[in-house]
């Protein structure tokens, strides 16, 4: 809004400043200042017309002073109100807080929705899930107010088949059933509140104990019979013999939408990719670090493999928190990012093993091994938040679906991630007066 | 940064190629100037007057989105905020997020100054340096401004570390002020109650000052707005932290709402932003829960666009990861991490002395030469060339080798047989797959070391010397 203020207006206006200087003055003639936004005398408007009025007095003196009126003079009894000194004043005291109005636009370029899918089935559907979990169908970077997120984070907690090393933090917790898998995926949706169960075969490895595929394909039937969340299926990771122990558990798990792991570029992903396809499972695209790897590997199962869309999930590989996250992290972030302007190759949800940050000594080691350090503090403190930290940080990148181990890790994720989803009450604090708080 | 080819910033560059900033040609150097790894400043003749006009519109160009406030005095200093991009990978983020701890005025003396010396000296080691905290912010609880003053005096005679001086009262302010003026402290906070007075302080003082306004961007902006008209743009916006569920939402989107305002150009809010996690505390009661939240909140927002935040917890299990994730977020993704290739000597090996064999990734050669040396374990470490990779991708990708092994053990024109009595070469575990190669191309023997070096003391005590054949 425009507004126009006659010079001989202001000097009313001037009452509110308290200043006295225009008393008794007339002004005449058409002076006419122009006046942009604001409305009556806010502080905005009356800083401007200070300046304006200052403006006006550095002519009026010019003038005074070619009619030969000692200006200078007068000025300079009024102390630092030398002309010269009006150029830049170092400090301008304010009345009021200027008005501001705090605006953001949305991301423009952010236009191509990241594919859903959706884990398990229920008998409606020709399985014998309870539950089913669906990830991706996001507009936007996880939590961004650009658009709602439509799904929540989801965890899916490792089961393995045999007894495997483990940090002693995790071990703990799993004594009591590490020789059944039934038993143990049974406890971490019981005990630990597990969305669903990742059962890692990996005693099928020819250099652990070669168990047969069909063998493994029993303790697939187990673990459906033990609980009734979705469920993953992770091979040894040998590329030989992983494509077999694959197709097995996945035609033992016919129609029951499990999530199959994984497909990669050094293995027979075609093998892998049928076996998803023919029993109605999903496909886990496994690729380390590499965008470009991903969006070939992508590419092979669609196009080469036929795998729907709607049936492929990608893991580009979690590097654990200080030995290479900034790698996994940024990766991570570009791929969601080209997802959504417009990459297809790329819009897929996202996975990952949330569980290797348990490899960084950090994690595991008792005490720094360097006496320069400072104290690292309780290891088994240290290594759940080595987790919790991994994983949140991929939250951010854009990760869906998290494949993790230790049971406050789970909890504290599920916390964060579902705060920062928005589905989370507050706890009511008065932070403005934090500086005083008892802490 | 107005401009993002080095033929904008190339055009205001005197084209005379003198090479004195170090590059053969003005065109290299505005290359430099764009992907910020040069100042202006280091082309001298810019610097002469009949270019001044030149200088300083290039200077305006280059200056970066975010302001850059800087806190404290020495070599201690930080530097806050400067950034110009949302995601590390267009560029890198500039000026790590620091970290500060608090203390506050009704601690008893002893206590007080044991947590001074903590802050200052906690330490950890990560890829050739130490990871380390930054600042204290020192609350005033008491409400007394001659109880704060000593409390500012105390952390004074016990670090050199930056200082926040905190509370919302302008008379103890400037009772810290007093006593930590040469310090160029941060004021914490000016509010939309106190605003006159504290802005008159940081005025005076000339230190920089932090805005708060809780969940409120419009007041935030006012304040910015009208601190800089007043003559300060040493500013830091403090949006408030809220600790939990939707509110901690809110905060996470007014974070994100002011850097994107900022990066994409509005300069009333394009100020470095303070995060305080360590409200957490308000609301979780016992030390392991609380440190963990803290955390938590810590790590979203040196992720997500904090400068400077304030903590509590002091227990290394939370110290840890906070300095990690920082240093994840703000390490420059273009420069792979690497240390020169070569032989290093660690403590003083002789004949008997063991021959060992890694990468020259720095985040591998460093973890392994600390774990050598802090065990004081005498020995010859090569760091072979595998352009910056790590032992297992090294190896999966044909960098490690038994051929490179070898040349780069001759290339230093070192002789496993005549300066060693034992011949042989102890591998990463990772590695173990190159040892049949590797005994073909040398003749040497090789033994398999553990997977983690930090392994390598006990396994030194099995396994050395190596027993005869
Ligand atoms: C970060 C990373 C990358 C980064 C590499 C960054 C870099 N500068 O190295 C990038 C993205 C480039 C990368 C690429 C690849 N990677 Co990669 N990568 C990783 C990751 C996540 C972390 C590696 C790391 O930094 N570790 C930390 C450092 C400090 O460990 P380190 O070097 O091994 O050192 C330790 C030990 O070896 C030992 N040690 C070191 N020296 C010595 C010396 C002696 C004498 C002794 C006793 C001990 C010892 O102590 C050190 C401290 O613990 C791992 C997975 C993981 N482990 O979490 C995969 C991993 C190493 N990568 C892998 C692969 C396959 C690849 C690729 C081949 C993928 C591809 N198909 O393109 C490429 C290869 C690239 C190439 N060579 O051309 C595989 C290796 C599999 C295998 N065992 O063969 C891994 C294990 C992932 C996996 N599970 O499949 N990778
Ligand atoms: S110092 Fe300046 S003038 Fe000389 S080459 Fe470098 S950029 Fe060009």
């Amino acid at each position: 809004m425009t507004k126009k203020t006659k010079l001989t207006d202001i000097a009313s206006l001037f009452k509110d400043l308290n200043i006295e200087s225009l008393d008794g003055v007339t002004i005449e003639g058409d002076i006419e200042l122009n006046i942009t936004g604001g409305g009556g005398l806010n502080p905005a408007l009356a800083y401007a017309l200070g300046q304006e009025i200052s403006h006006i007095s550095l002519h009026m003196a010019n003038i005074g002073r070619i009619l030969g009126y000692p200006v200078d003079q007068l000025f300079s009894q009024a102390p630092g109100m030398g002309v010269a000194g009006v150029t830049t004043p170092t400090k301008t005291t304010m009345q009021e807080l200027l008005a501001a109005k705090f605006e953001v636009s949305p991301i423009k370029n952010w236009t191509n929705p990241i594919q859903e899918v959706t884990l398990g089935a229920t008998s409606a559907d020709g399985g014998s899930r309870k539950s089913t979990v669906t990830l991706g169908g996001e507009n936007a970077l996880p939590y961004y107010f650009d658009a709602e997120m439509p799904h929540r984070n989801y965890i899916t907690m490792d089961v393995f088949d045999m007894p495997i090393g483990m940090a002693k933090a995790v071990k703990s917790n799993y004594e009591d059933v590490i020789n059944d898998p039934a038993e143990w995926a049974k406890k971490v949706v019981r005990d630990f509140n597990a969305d669903m169960v990742t059962i890692h075969l990996i005693s099928t490895d020819p250099l652990i104990k070669d168990t047969s595929a069909r063998d493994a394909a029993k303790v697939v039937e187990d673990v459906l019979q033990a609980v009734d969340v979705p469920i993953v299926i992770g091979g040894s990771g040998n590329p030989q013999k992983d494509p077999e122990v694959l197709e097995k558990a996945a035609e033992a798990a016919s129609g029951e939408r499990v999530l199959l792991a994984s497909a990669s570029l050094n293995l027979d992903y075609e093998r892998i990719a049928k076996a998803a396809v023919d029993n109605g499972h999903v496909v886990l695209s496994w690729t380390q670090l590499e965008i470009n790897a991903q969006k070939e590997l992508n590419r092979k199962l669609m196009k080469q493999c036929n795998v729907p869309r709607d049936s492929i999930i990608m893991d580009p590989t979690t590097a654990a928190l200080g030995y290479g996250l900034d790698y996994a992290y940024t990766n991570m972030e570009r791929i969601r990012l080209a997802g959504l302007m417009g990459d297809d190759e790329l819009t897929f949800p996202m996975s990952s093993g949330t569980t290797n940050a348990w490899g960084a000594r950090e994690a595991w080691m008792v005490s720094s091994p360097l006496p320069q350090d400072s104290e690292w503090g309780a290891r088994e403190y240290r290594g759940p938040i080595w987790e919790i930290i991994t994983g949140l940080a991929l939250s951010l990148a854009g990760n869906d679906l998290f494949m993790m181990m230790h049971p406050t890790s789970v909890q504290v994720i599920k916390e964060i991630t579902q705060t920062l989803y928005g589905s989370i009450e507050s706890k009511t604090v008065d932070i403005s007066n934090w500086i005083g708080a008892e802490v | 940064m107005k401009i993002n080819s080095p033929l904008e910033a190339y055009k205001y560059l005197p084209a005379t190629n003198c090479g004195e900033c170090g590059e053969q040609t003005c065109m290299a150097f505005a290359a430099h100037l764009i992907d910020r790894s040069k100042k202006l400043t280091e082309c001298k003749p810019i610097l002469e007057e009949k270019f001044a006009k030149k200088f300083k519109e290039l200077q305006t160009l280059l200056a970066p989105e975010i302001r850059e406030v800087e806190i404290g005095v020495g070599e201690r200093a930080v530097k806050i905020g400067g950034d110009d991009v949302l995601y590390r990978h267009r560029l890198t983020f500039f000026n790590q997020t620091a970290l500060a701890y608090d203390v506050w005025d009704t601690m008893p003396e002893n206590e007080f100054v044991e947590r001074v010396k903590k802050i200052d000296d906690f330490k950890k080691f990560y890829v050739g340096s130490f990871l380390t905290l930054n600042m204290v912010a020192v609350r005033c609880v008491s409400k007394d401004p001659k109880k704060f003053a000593n409390a500012v005096k105390k952390v004074i005679e016990n670090t050199d570390m930056p200082l926040i001086l905190c509370s919302f009262d302008p008379a103890v302010l400037k009772a810290g002020l007093e006593v930590a003026k040469d310090k160029n402290p941060l004021l914490y906070a000016a509010n939309k109650d106190n605003w006159q007075q504290v802005a008159d302080l940081a005025i005076e003082y000339n230190v920089p000052v932090t805005l708060f306004s809780p969940d409120d961007l419009d007041t935030l902006k006012s304040l910015a707005v009208t601190f800089a008209k007043m003559g300060t743009e040493k500013l830091v916006l403090d949006p408030g932290t809220f600790p939990t569920g939707k509110d901690l939402k809110k905060t996470f989107t007014n974070f994100l709402k002011i850097r994107r305002a900022g990066i994409e150009g509005d300069k009333d809010i394009a100020y470095p932003i303070m995060a305080v996690p360590l409200t957490a505390w308000m609301t979780q009661d016992d030390v392991v829960s609380a440190s963990y939240w803290e955390t938590v909140v810590a790590s979203i927002f040196t992720i997500k666009y904090g400068d400077v935040m304030i903590m509590h917890s002091l227990e290394g299990y939370a110290l840890l990861p906070q300095l990690h994730i920082r240093d994840t977020i703000y390490t420059d993704p273009r420069k792979p991490v690497s240390v020169q290739p070569g032989m290093n000597k660690i403590g003083t090996p002789d004949k008997d002395s063991p021959v060992l064999v890694t990468t020259n990734f720095a985040l591998t050669y460093y973890t392994v030469e600390s774990d050598l040396a802090s065990s004081k374990i005498n020995c010859y470490l090569w760091a072979i060339d595998t352009d910056g990779l790590g032992v297992e991708a090294a190896v999966a990708g044909g960098q490690l080798t038994a051929a490179k092994i070898k040349k780069g053990i001759e290339d230093s024109g070192f002789d496993l047989k005549k300066d060693t009595t034992h011949n042989s070469i102890v591998l990463p575990g990772l590695a173990a797959r190159l040892q049949g190669d590797l005994e073909d191309e040398t003749g040497a023997r090789i033994l398999i070391g553990p997977a983690d070096s930090g392994r390598l003391p006990g396994w030194m005590e099995k396994n050395w010397p190596p027993k005869p054949k």
